[in-house]
């Protein structure tokens, strides 16, 4: 299949807790990353794993790297928005609704999963990977599954009698049908179970099909992208994935914290777009990168306190590989109470996704016209 | 007030007051009284114990001792939630949890988790300045929020800033200039720690002020200026009007109804101002004592006509249908396993997803959470040889009950609950106890079939939308 008969597809991966920019994409040329604000967190030049002349990743970044190196990553500087909070959950929430100047009730996702399938027909066009649902992806009527364990996936699995179990679901099926139209909670209520019992039986039936050679990590972000793979490849129509890991809050003991959670993520990545390449299902998927800040440029000691802008990262083979607008200035008078300021607005980002990516009008998904940074090569093919 | 009514109000008090109760308990508490009640659930007699520690400690001691892993302490905890005969102290415990949430995630000294919910417990229904200055000193907030690397010359503005943000004013109370004198005013409160007894597991924390690390300087918070200390700090915030609203905007979302979810409370007014009004009045006018807040929301009208007015939580759920079930009583080694399942419902013990807590209400239900938590009542309720199912069972069955599908339908949801379900949901369930038709009990082997159609009828219950409301 080409990639014009392949919706394309976009998977979320949220680095929770504040990612600390300057030590992910290391200024290794700067001198200002070399003065005592940092002393604790600097990496040394000869550790940096260059990506070019000025920039470069985090030693337990290798496979990265490699992904960067082949042309598949673009990494855009200097993300964020301007009056940053610095507190994880409103600035979460402004990251996943798009609203920083009040508590939005729509998440961008949820919002682009209802323009992909207006009518609602796939109850797993969306899918997030871990336990609750993220708001990015809450938009009310629209269905996303969550799944913590997709092995056991399903309802009333514990009635034995395989004929009485048949009977039961029907009586549940028709127990939430009616609880449409019945108040806003029951209605919501009511969607979610119908959507818990179809989308149960879509992926049962999609991963009988699946097998991988590519052994991957033990760690929670491994699992959760196998399992986005192994949904991926099943090929039941989701077009939305999301999941996360964490916490990159490092407030104390940063370095080990730090390297722990990206030699992780970098490995897991990797694992996942051999898979995928295995199973000839990457060409239609683009990855997306972001954490709800960045990080201090003053070390306290033990760790940094939040920050203001953060990098993203695209990857995929449809992406224009290399650097997105430019890094922003380390200098100690460019900063903003201490933190490195953004100049490019994250939802610029988004629409870039969402028009070059998804085919789909940016405008009122992020609420409002944004400059977009040009890091997708050519767009998603059919619709 | 007919019967009915009182022992479903009655069940509704035990189900927000506590973990619910069984058909038999809550018959004996109707006849005491609702006042009589809600003063026992306040103050319980002597006669009323906590769950025995010492008996799960001697059987399962690594629900005390601890380490990195968070399951051990979960299980100490459902063990107290389930064999505990005080039970509002306990869903208090839960309560501060909610606010002051504190995750192993981080922790990761879990034990150090056991001892802060011990400290809700024992102290959760005392005095709120009391508490908020215990969990300023308690080892694990400490680390949790950074405290131990809050110093004189290098402040960490993370405790200061939930103190002020999550744990007593609510956003748009405060400035960033309050944040950063009272992260200073907290500097020096840290923690020391003890070598641990066993090679694996984690040093042992205790609370310790060191006066070369405080900031002994002048503060400015909140329009007041002075040598501030983090004493200080918590009995300005108490005089703010901010303060006992925000409490009383929490004790509301979780014992009456759902609000809106914690960082839209600068912006959306509360779901009843007048309710939140007199909860607040009611905690300055006891210098911020608990007890007399609990006594005034649980007699008050609007908790009585709060029925079904909440998405229950995963852990309602869980210890609620053990509860009902009458299943795990005392130490068990299942307590391990089961301990987890609020977690994979979206609420682990000791791992809220962030200092924010969990977001409740209709954000515990996705097409995720809804498959574990049906699927974990549905296969207890339906379990016949429990207890709790058994004696439900007993009383359908004493008077020949369940003769006619409907009666069968009726009996199980008001056994159950009792619970109120639509019309249309209690037609469903009739239409599917019709195909088998009514029960019998003459012989052994309509005994078992009869009693396993209960129990699938229960089951199918616990699967209604109604079910997940409490």
């Amino acid at each position: 299949m080409t990639l014009k008969e392949k919706p394309p597809v976009l998977v979320v991966l949220q680095l929770t807790g504040g990612n600390d920019y300057l030590n992910t994409v290391i200024p290794y040329t700067d001198s200002n990353y070399y003065d005592n604000r940092r002393s604790l967190l600097q990496i040394p030049e000869d550790s940096v794993l260059k990506l070019d002349d000025e920039l470069g990743f985090h030693p337990v970044m290798g496979p990265m790297k490699e992904i960067y190196d082949q042309g598949d990553m673009a990494i855009i500087h200097g993300v964020g928005y301007a009056k940053s909070p610095r507190s994880h959950f409103r600035s979460m929430d402004i990251w996943h609704t798009c609203e920083p100047n009040k508590v939005g009730t729509e998440g961008w996702l949820g919002r682009a999963l209802r323009d992909l399938d207006p009518s609602g027909e796939n109850p797993i066009g969306g899918v997030n990977i871990g336990q609750g649902l993220p708001r990015a992806m809450t938009v009310p009527g629209v269905s996303v599954a969550s799944v913590a364990d997709l092995t056991t996936y399903g309802l009333l699995t514990g009635i034995e009698q395989q004929e009485q179990r048949t009977k039961m679901l029907q009586r549940f099926s028709n127990m939430y049908g009616q609880a449409i139209g019945t108040g806003a909670v029951k209605e919501y209520l009511g969607q979610t179970g119908l959507d818990a019992l179809k989308g149960a039986d879509i992926l049962k039936e999609g991963l009988s099909r699946y097998s991988s050679n590519v052994e991957y990590g033990t760690d929670a972000i491994a699992s959760s992208l196998r399992d986005v793979a192994m949904i991926h490849t099943a090929d039941v129509g989701t077009r939305v994935f999301y999941t996360q890991h964490g916490s990159f809050d490092t407030h104390a003991s940063q370095p080990p914290t730090f390297d722990k959670l990206w030699t992780e993520v970098s490995g897991a990545i990797a694992d996942f777009w051999d898979d995928l390449r295995q199973h000839d299902a990457d060409e239609n998927v683009v990855m997306f990168l972001f954490s709800e800040f960045g990080r201090r440029v003053r070390d306290n000691g033990s760790g940094t306190d939040h920050g203001a802008a953060g990098a993203c990262f695209a990857i995929g083979p449809s992406i224009k590989g290399g650097m997105h607008n430019v890094y922003p200035e380390t200098r100690a008078e460019a900063l903003d109470q201490g933190d490195l300021v953004p100049d490019q607005d994250f939802r610029g980002v988004y629409s870039t996704i969402l028009e070059d990516w998804l085919n789909l009008d940016p405008v009122p998904i992020v609420n409002g016209q944004f400059e977009q940074p040009k890091f997708i090569e050519k767009n998603g093919g059919a619709v | 007030m007919s019967d009915q009514e009182d022992i479903a109000l009655m069940a509704h008090l035990m189900r927000r007051a506590g973990f619910g109760a069984s058909r038999d308990e809550l018959q004996s508490l109707v006849e005491q009284g609702y006042e009589k009640t809600v003063d026992q659930l306040i103050d319980p007699p002597e006669s009323s114990p906590r769950a025995d520690l010492y008996m799960l400690y001697r059987s399962m001691p690594s629900t005390e001792t601890g380490g990195p892993n968070p399951v051990p302490g979960a299980a100490n905890w459902l063990y107290n939630m389930l064999n505990t005969q005080r039970l509002l102290e306990e869903k208090m415990a839960l309560f501060w949890h909610y606010i002051f949430a504190t995750a192993n995630s981080k922790v990761d000294n879990d034990n150090h988790l056991t001892i802060q919910v011990q400290l809700f417990r024992d102290h959760g229904m005392g005095n709120y300045r009391d508490l908020l200055l215990r969990v300023a000193q308690n080892p694990a907030m400490i680390f949790w929020l950074d405290n131990n690397e809050n110093h004189k010359r290098a402040p960490n503005e993370n405790w200061g800033r939930e103190l002020l943000e999550l744990f007593s004013l609510g956003v748009g109370n405060y400035t960033e200039k309050d944040v950063f004198e009272c992260a200073r005013a907290f500097t020096g409160w840290t923690i020391g720690a003890k070598i641990p007894r066993n090679p694996h597991q984690r040093f042992s924390w205790y609370y310790e002020f060191r006066p070369e690390e405080h900031d002994y300087t002048e503060k400015t918070f909140l329009g007041q200026t002075g040598n501030f200390d983090g004493e200080d700090i918590i009995d300005i915030i108490l005089k703010q009007s901010a303060c006992p609203k925000f409490i009383a905007r929490h004790l509301y979302n979780f014992f009456v109804a759902d609000e809106a979810q914690v960082p839209a409370w600068d912006i959306e007014e509360p779901r009843d101002p007048a309710a939140v009004k007199v909860l607040s009045d009611t905690l300055v006018e006891n210098n911020f004592d608990i007890k007399p807040v609990l006594r005034t929301l649980f007699n008050s009208d609007f908790f009585k006509e709060s029925m079904y007015q909440k998405i229950m939580s995963p852990v309602e759920v869980v210890v609620g249908t053990l509860r009902l079930t009458g299943d795990l009583r005392g130490p068990d080694p299942r307590l391990m396993k089961v301990g987890q399942e609020p977690s994979y419902m979206g609420q682990g013990l000791h791992d809220p997803p962030s200092v924010e807590g969990w977001h409740t209400g209709r954000e515990w239900i996705n097409s995720g959470s809804v498959v574990k938590r049906i699927n974990f009542v549905a296969d207890r309720v339906g379990n016949v040889e429990l207890p709790g199912v058994q004696s439900i069972i007993d009383k359908v069955s004493s008077n020949g009950h369940g003769k006619t599908p409907e009666d069968l339908v009726d009996r199980c949801v008001d056994l159950i609950g009792p619970i109120e379900v639509s019309e249309q949901t209690r037609q469903e369930l009739i239409s599917h106890a019709s195909e088998e038709g009514g029960l019998s009990w003459a012989t052994n082997e309509e005994r078992t079939r009869s009693s396993r159609r209960v129990g699938d009828m229960l089951a199918l219950i616990a699967a209604t939308p109604e079910y997940q409301f409490g």
